[in-house]
C-alpha cells in the first residue's frame, strides 16, 4: 500500500497531466500524438538525447531537493532560480576575475564552493527578512529571483562581460576549471554524480539524524515542536540556508559543467520547474531524483516537440502546473491549521 | 506653477501606479476574506493577452477589458477550486497558477501568431475630460472598495468572514460563498490590470510581460495595512520609482539599465522590510474554513 501510495500516485498524476495537456494541444490545432513522439524521441531517442536529459536532471534535482526540504518544514523558498543564478554569477565572477589562468584544479573546486555559498547568502536574506522583519519568505524569495537575474544581466553586460566585447557574456572559462565529461561521454559532466548522491545524503540527514527530526517537526506539528525545545524560527533560517546552498551549487556546476560561461537567461524557469519536481517527488528527497528525470526528460524533448509539431516549449510549464495542481492534494503533509 | 517635465513625470508616475492599484485592490478584497491568492501575476498575464487578442481583433477596449476579466475571473475560479474547495495549500495553489499561466498564455500567443507574422496593434485607452480611462476606473475601484468594506453590511460580513470564519459562519453567513465571490473579484480586477498593460502601457502582448507586477501588488496590500487608501499611496509610490528609472534610462544615466531596472524590486524588499511586520493580516488568513454538518 506504501508503495502504491509512493508510486502509483505520482505516476497517475503525470498521465493526467500529460492527457490534460494532450487535449489542451489538440485544442490549438497542434497533433498531440505526433507531439509526444518527438518529445519522447528527443529526451530519449540516442545516446546524446539521454545524455541532454542526464545534464537537465542535474540542476533540477539540486533545486528540487532544497525545494522539497524547506517545503517539508513549512518554508515556501521561491526563490531557487534566483538562488542558482546567483551560484552561477559567484562561481563565474571567481573564474573569470578572482583567480588567473594559472589556478589549475583548485579553480574548479573554489568555484563550486563558492558558488555553494552565494546561493546559501542569497537564501539568507530572505532568512534575516523572515526572522527579524517578519517578511514572509514567498515575496522575498520571488523578488529576489527578479534582483539575481538582473544582477547576471548586469555582470554580462558590465564588469563581467567577455574581454572581446562582442556579446553579453562572460569570458569561457579555462579548462582547469571545467569539470570533466564522464568517461566516453560527449556532454554528461562529473557534477552529475555528486547530485545524484546528494538525495541520499539528505535522506540520510532528514530520517536518520536529530536534525532531520527537528527540521521535519517544524513542518508537520510546529506547536509541538516549539514545546519540545526546537525553535521554529531557527530551523527555518537553516532550511532556507541549505535549499540555497544546493540551487547555488546547481549554478556553480551549470557553469563548470555544462555552458562554460555566464550569460542571460541561463536558468529561466528552473525555480518553476523545480517547485514541480519537489511536489511530484512528495517533497521526499529519493522522489525527487524520478521527478527530476522526469521533467529533464520534457524539457530536453520540448526542443525536438516544437521542431516537430510547432508545440511552443514554452507549453511545458502548462504540463508543469497540471502536475503541481494534481499532486497538490497528496504529496504535501496536512497541517493543523 | 509646475513646470513641463515635472507634469510629465507626474503623468508616468499616474500610469505605472494604475495597474497596480487596480491588482491590489482586488487581492485586497480577497484577502479581507480570508483568500491569500498570491497568483495574481498570473491571472493578470491571463488578462493582458485576453485584452490583447480581443483588442486587436476587435478594436473594442470595452470588449478588451470584459475579455480580460473574465479570462483572469476564470483562472481565480482554478484557484478557488483547488485552494477553496479542495483545501489545498494556497501558496502551492498560487504558484502553480502562476506557472500555469504562464505556460498557457506564452504556448495560445504563439500558437496564434507564428513568429515572423506581423502583429495587430490593440486599440488604446484614451483621455474622458483629461483624465486616462484606467484612471477612472481604478479610482471609482478604490472609492467602491473603501466603501463597501467600512460601510456597507456585506462589506462587514465580507471582513468577518476573513476574521472569524467560524463567527460569521454562526450568524449565518456562507463562508464558502463570500469567498468564492471575493476571488472571482480579485481575479477581475487583476484582469482589468492585465488589461491596461496591453491598452495603455504598451500595445501589445509579450510573454511574461507583468515582469513581476502582481507581486509587487501583493506586496503593496501588506505595505498598506489592508487599507485601501494606503494601498493607493503605496502604488503611487511605485509608479514614481518606476516613472523616474525610466527618466534617468532615458537621460542616459551614469547607471547602466539593469541595475536601474531593478528599483521596483528593491524598493518592494526595502518597503516589506520596514513595514510587514508591523501590520496586522485578517486573522482567519490562508485558513481553510470546514463548515460543521
Amino acid at each position: 500500500m506504501r508503495l502504491l501510495r509512493a508510486f502509483g500516485l505520482p505516476v497517475a498524476s503525470t498521465a493526467i497531466a500529460l492527457a490534460v495537456a494532450g487535449a489542451w494541444l489538440a485544442l490549438l490545432g497542434c497533433d498531440p500524438l505526433r507531439a509526444g513522439q518527438a518529445l519522447v524521441a528527443g529526451a530519449f531517442g540516442d545516446s546524446l538525447a539521454l545524455e541532454t536529459t542526464a545534464v537537465r536532471a542535474g540542476p533540477l534535482l539540486l533545486v528540487g531537493l532544497g525545494v522539497a526540504l524547506s517545503f517539508r518544514c513549512g518554508i515556501w523558498n521561491i526563490g531557487g532560480e534566483g538562488q542558482l543564478n546567483t551560484g552561477a554569477l559567484a562561481a563565474t565572477a571567481l573564474v573569470t576575475r578572482g583567480l588567473g589562468g594559472e589556478a589549475g584544479h583548485v579553480a574548479l573546486w573554489l568555484a563550486l564552493a563558492i558558488g555553494t555559498l552565494a546561493g546559501a547568502g542569497w537564501a539568507a536574506l530572505a532568512a534575516l527578512l523572515r526572522v527579524y522583519r517578519g517578511v514572509s519568505e514567498v515575496l522575498s524569495t520571488i523578488l529576489l529571483n527578479f534582483i539575481a537575474a538582473l544582477g547576471i544581466a548586469w555582470a554580462v553586460h558590465g564588469p563581467l562581460q567577455e574581454a572581446s566585447g562582442a556579446y553579453p557574456q562572460s569570458d569561457s572559462f579555462p579548462e582547469a576549471a571545467r569539470l570533466a565529461l564522464l568517461p566516453g561521454l560527449t556532454r554528461a559532466h562529473a557534477g552529475l554524480l555528486l547530485a545524484a548522491a546528494l538525495p541520499f545524503a539528505l535522506w540520510l540527514l532528514l530520517f536518520k539524524s536529530a536534525a532531520g527530526l527537528r527540521l521535519r517537526a517544524v513542518g508537520f506539528a510546529p506547536d509541538a515542536a516549539r514545546y519540545a525545545g526546537v525553535s521554529p524560527e531557527r530551523e527555518s533560517v537553516r532550511v532556507l540556508l541549505l535549499s540555497g546552498a544546493l540551487a547555488g551549487l546547481a549554478g556553480a556546476l551549470e557553469v563548470t559543467g555544462v555552458t562554460g560561461r555566464l550569460f542571460e537567461n541561463l536558468a529561466t524557469g528552473y525555480g518553476f520547474t523545480a517547485i514541480a519536481v519537489a511536489l511530484l517527488g512528495r517533497l521526499h528527497p529519493l522522489g525527487v531524483i524520478p521527478a527530476a528525470l522526469v521533467f529533464a526528460a520534457l524539457a530536453a524533448g520540448s526542443g525536438a516537440m516544437q521542431r516537430a509539431a510547432a508545440v511552443p516549449s514554452v507549453a511545458v510549464h502548462v504540463i508543469e502546473a497540471l502536475v503541481i495542481f494534481f499532486s497538490v492534494g497528496f504529496a504535501l503533509p496536512r497541517r493543523d491549521s | 506653477m509646475i513646470d513641463a517635465p515635472t507634469l510629465l513625470l507626474l503623468a508616468s508616475t499616474v500610469r505605472f501606479a494604475t495597474p497596480l492599484a487596480l491588482a491590489a485592490m482586488g487581492e485586497l478584497v480577497a484577502e479581507r476574506a480570508g483568500v491569500l491568492n498570491i497568483g495574481i501575476e498570473g491571472m493578470m498575464l491571463g488578462g493582458a493577452l485576453a485584452a490583447y487578442e480581443v483588442g486587436a481583433a476587435t478594436g473594442s477596449l470595452t470588449l478588451a477589458c470584459l475579455a480580460a476579466m473574465t479570462a483572469a475571473c476564470a483562472l481565480a475560479l482554478v484557484f478557488a477550486a483547488f485552494a477553496l474547495w479542495q483545501k489545498a495549500d494556497p501558496i502551492v495553489t498560487g504558484t502553480a497558477l502562476n506557472i500555469l499561466a504562464l505556460g498557457t498564455t506564452g504556448s495560445l500567443f504563439r500558437l496564434l501568431h507564428p513568429a515572423g507574422e506581423s502583429l495587430a496593434r490593440a486599440p488604446q485607452m484614451g483621455a474622458i475630460a483629461g483624465v486616462n480611462g484606467f484612471v477612472i476606473a481604478a479610482s471609482l475601484l478604490v472609492a467602491g472598495v473603501a466603501g463597501f468594506l467600512a460601510r456597507t453590511r456585506a462589506g462587514l460580513a465580507l471582513r468577518a468572514v476573513g476574521e472569524r470564519a467560524e463567527a460569521a459562519d454562526a450568524q449565518g453567513i456562507s463562508v464558502a460563498r463570500v469567498r468564492l465571490a471575493a476571488t472571482a473579484f480579485g481575479g477581475a480586477c487583476a484582469g482589468l490590470a492585465g488589461a491596461a498593460l496591453v491598452l495603455w502601457l504598451s500595445d501589445g502582448f509579450v510573454e511574461a510581460m507583468t515582469s513581476g507586477r502582481g507581486f509587487i501588488a501583493l506586496s503593496l496590500v501588506l505595505f498598506g495595512g489592508y487599507r485601501p487608501l494606503r494601498i493607493v499611496a503605496g502604488a503611487l509610490l511605485f509608479g514614481a520609482a518606476s516613472a523616474l528609472q525610466f527618466r534617468l534610462q532615458a537621460a542616459g544615466s551614469a547607471l547602466p539599465y539593469t541595475l536601474l531596472l531593478m528599483t521596483p524590486y528593491v524598493l518592494t524588499l526595502l518597503v516589506l522590510a520596514l513595514f510587514a511586520g508591523r501590520t496586522r493580516a485578517p486573522a482567519d488568513l490562508a485558513r481553510p474554513f470546514r463548515a460543521r454538518d
